[in-house]
């Protein structure tokens, strides 16, 4: 079916000169990091041969997972055929190819050898994650670039369900694969198969709240002016995945606390005085989870634009504690090598890790939120994929109208 | 003045000297075929098995004869940082929960049969050599450190630092991952010996014994048919070169 949605090119204004010069900022913060880790080398950063990753794979992974979660609202309309959505479908596809260069950019600008990125794009181990992370990703590019033209074409919208759906299936394999290489670590306490399912829970949460944030820029910097039935979806849908990353997480941790040999890491985790624990329950569940749903079932907030706003940055920031949180603490808590004994070592056996992030990580991942933004802006000035409207009016007369002609 | 007359016909003579010669010749062939190392082109073969027994009996507490002569064989300086310094061998000291009793344990690469950095690498960079030895391609690491995160016996190191002056058998730079080697530039010279292995013998206290996991000849076979040895995390079933006496 034809898509009838009105869209823009969008000119340049005050609000797209302000975000394309943070943006631009952001990327330039962000190459003086990395031309200066590749200098001196990674001793400047707060990683160590103790905590592995650090900040730059946090931003890394939560641009990845943004990415594939973002796509969510294109696959509700091409999938699960709710017609209200189909105006965001571009915009969706979109921000999912930025937010994921974005992503890897970070991680590639973090490898010990980035020059050496043709090796990891011509060299694989099959047996590795990482190695079919790399054509996960990759493909990942590819289809959302055929699900566009599907979309942009108008001779060819009667493919969008058909590459929607394939487009699906890829990200959610896409979002196992990250998750996955947490997933597949004999050695950590910290981590286990449940990680891919809490991945792709929470990158369907992430993607709504940046979304919606990005709704509201269109709403309050370009005039695209957002209805009531669009904030309401959107409020509905936060809502599900806050649910669903919360049940999934309350899950993994039951479900370590049953193994008897997890028991140190989670206390250290969950009821220990140190920086995770405060992050998984302050920021994660307080900020991230609770603060969000009060903002969302409050009846005067969850009607308003600005509340359901509130709600997603709250739960933006509740993901990258998130994050840190699994990725971090996991490395922090010592490798138990020899049970029933204590150990002691030049190289901190027994020990928990402290971890302190440099600036430079800080600015390399800025650097990949800036990527993501500025090829966003350059991407909707040049092409139409912003809708015109957003209002009750477009959006459900043609929900309806499209409803009415399907009965 | 007495004359001695030499009575030696043709057949003894060429006797006498095919036998002077072989005498001469034969030790050099023999065991030069005993200690040479292998061609520059002869890859290395699963005929071998290379591994260390470590006996922490005889490890002492103030001994790091193995440390220091593993630092200064491959060139790993000490920058002052010791969270981001290289360690491709380091000393534990475990204390019993309950009876207090302390055993010192030299930690290193356990050269796995089945190495989890090896299945995670994305290049194939970590890679097990045919006679066992897990090592590093450093032309093709790209320095992501996911062998670090999968590594149970924590036995690998990130270069964080500039280096220079690097020795020529002991390629590493900056970005790379880098671990024990077992001292294959000694295994491919012939030596058949680690740094480690060598140090604890003369200054320390005899308690790295090093060989071919495979020649039931070997001292390390013997031992290890004789006394009771065990895999650091042996539930993870990695079957590791290293094995220990004593804990």
């Amino acid at each position: 079916m034809r898509d009838k949605t009105e869209y823009m090119v969008v000119e340049f204004s005050k609000a797209t000169m302000m975000f394309g010069i943070i943006a631009l900022s952001f990327i330039a913060v962000g190459l003086f990091s990395f031309i200066t880790l590749e200098h001196e080398g990674h001793w400047l950063t707060g990683m160590n041969n103790q905590i592995v990753w650090g900040l730059p794979h946090v931003f890394a992974i939560f641009l990845i997972i943004a990415a594939s979660g973002i796509l969510n609202i294109a696959s509700i309309s091409s999938v699960f055929n709710i017609k209200i959505y189909k105006s965001l479908g571009r915009l969706s596809a979109l921000l999912a190819i930025c937010l994921l260069t974005g992503g890897l950019i970070v991680l590639v600008l973090d490898l010990g050898r980035p020059d050496r990125l043709v090796v990891a794009m011509t060299t694989f181990n099959f047996k590795s994650i990482f190695a079919w992370n790399i054509f996960l990703y990759s493909g990942f590019m590819a289809v959302i670039a055929l699900y566009l033209w599907m979309m942009f074409e108008a001779r060819y919208n009667k493919f969008v369900t058909k590459v929607g759906t394939f487009a699906f299936i890829w990200r959610v394999t896409l979002t196992t694969g990250t998750g996955s290489i947490f997933a597949f670590l004999v050695a950590k306490d910290g981590y286990g198969t449940l990680m891919a399912p809490l991945f792709i829970a929470l990158s369907l949460l992430l993607g709504t709240a940046i979304f919606y944030k990005i709704l509201f820029w269109m709403d309050k910097g370009l005039g695209v002016s957002l209805g009531s039935e669009i904030i309401s979806r959107f409020r509905k849908l936060l809502i599900y995945f806050i649910f669903t990353v919360f049940y999934l997480t309350i899950l993994t941790h039951l479900t370590s606390l049953y193994v008897t040999k997890n028991h140190g890491f989670e206390i250290f985790l969950l009821f220990s005085q140190n920086i995770y624990t405060f992050l998984f329950w302050f920021c994660q569940i307080g900020i991230g989870t609770l603060l969000p749903l009060i903002i969302l079932y409050n009846k005067k907030l969850s009607e308003s634009s600005f509340g359901v706003l509130l709600a997603s940055i709250l739960v933006i920031f509740g993901s990258f504690a998130m994050l840190y949180t699994i990725i971090i603490s996991a490395q922090a808590y010592p490798l138990d090598l020899f049970p029933g004994y204590s150990e002691n070592s030049s190289f901190y056996d027994g020990a928990i890790s402290s971890y302190m992030p440099s600036i430079y990580e800080l600015m390399l991942g800025l650097g990949g939120f800036g990527i993501s933004a500025a090829i966003y802006i350059f991407a909707i000035m040049v092409l139409d994929f912003t809708p015109r409207y957003l209002d009750d009016e477009h959006t459900l007369g043609q929900n309806n109208k499209e409803k009415s002609i399907t009965e | 003045m007495k004359k001695y007359e030499i009575k030696l016909n043709r057949r003894d003579f060429l006797k006498n000297s095919s036998m002077v010669g072989m005498a001469t010749i034969a030790p050099g062939v023999f065991f030069q075929e005993l200690a040479h190392g292998r061609a520059l082109d002869e890859p290395a073969s699963a005929k071998k098995r290379w591994g260390m027994l470590i006996n922490t009996n005889q490890c002492t507490d103030e001994c790091d004869a193995c440390v220091t002569a593993c630092n200064e064989e491959h060139g790993i300086e000490d920058f002052g940082r010791p969270t981001t310094d290289t360690q491709w061998i380091r000393k534990l000291k475990l204390t019993h929960d309950t009876s207090g009793e302390t055993i010192n344990v030299p930690m290193m690469c356990q050269h796995c049969e089945n190495p989890p950095c090896v299945d995670v690498c994305p290049t194939g960079a970590s890679f097990v050599r045919a006679d066992g030895i897990v090592l590093v391609n450093k032309h093709t690491c790209i320095g992501c450190r996911y062998c670090m995160m999968s590594c149970p016996y924590k036995a690998r190191s990130f270069v964080h630092e500039n280096l220079e002056n690097q020795l020529p058998h002991a390629p590493r730079g900056k970005g790379c991952v880098e671990s024990c080697t077992l001292c294959v530039h000694k295994i491919d010279n012939g030596e058949n010996t680690t740094a480690c292995a060598e140090a604890c013998s003369k200054d320390g206290q005899q308690a790295i014994l090093f060989g071919d996991l495979k020649d039931p000849k070997s001292e390390i076979s013997k031992q290890l048919k004789k006394y009771e040895t065990k895999e650091v995390r042996s539930d993870l079933g990695l079957n590791t070169a290293v094995r220990y006496r004593g804990i």
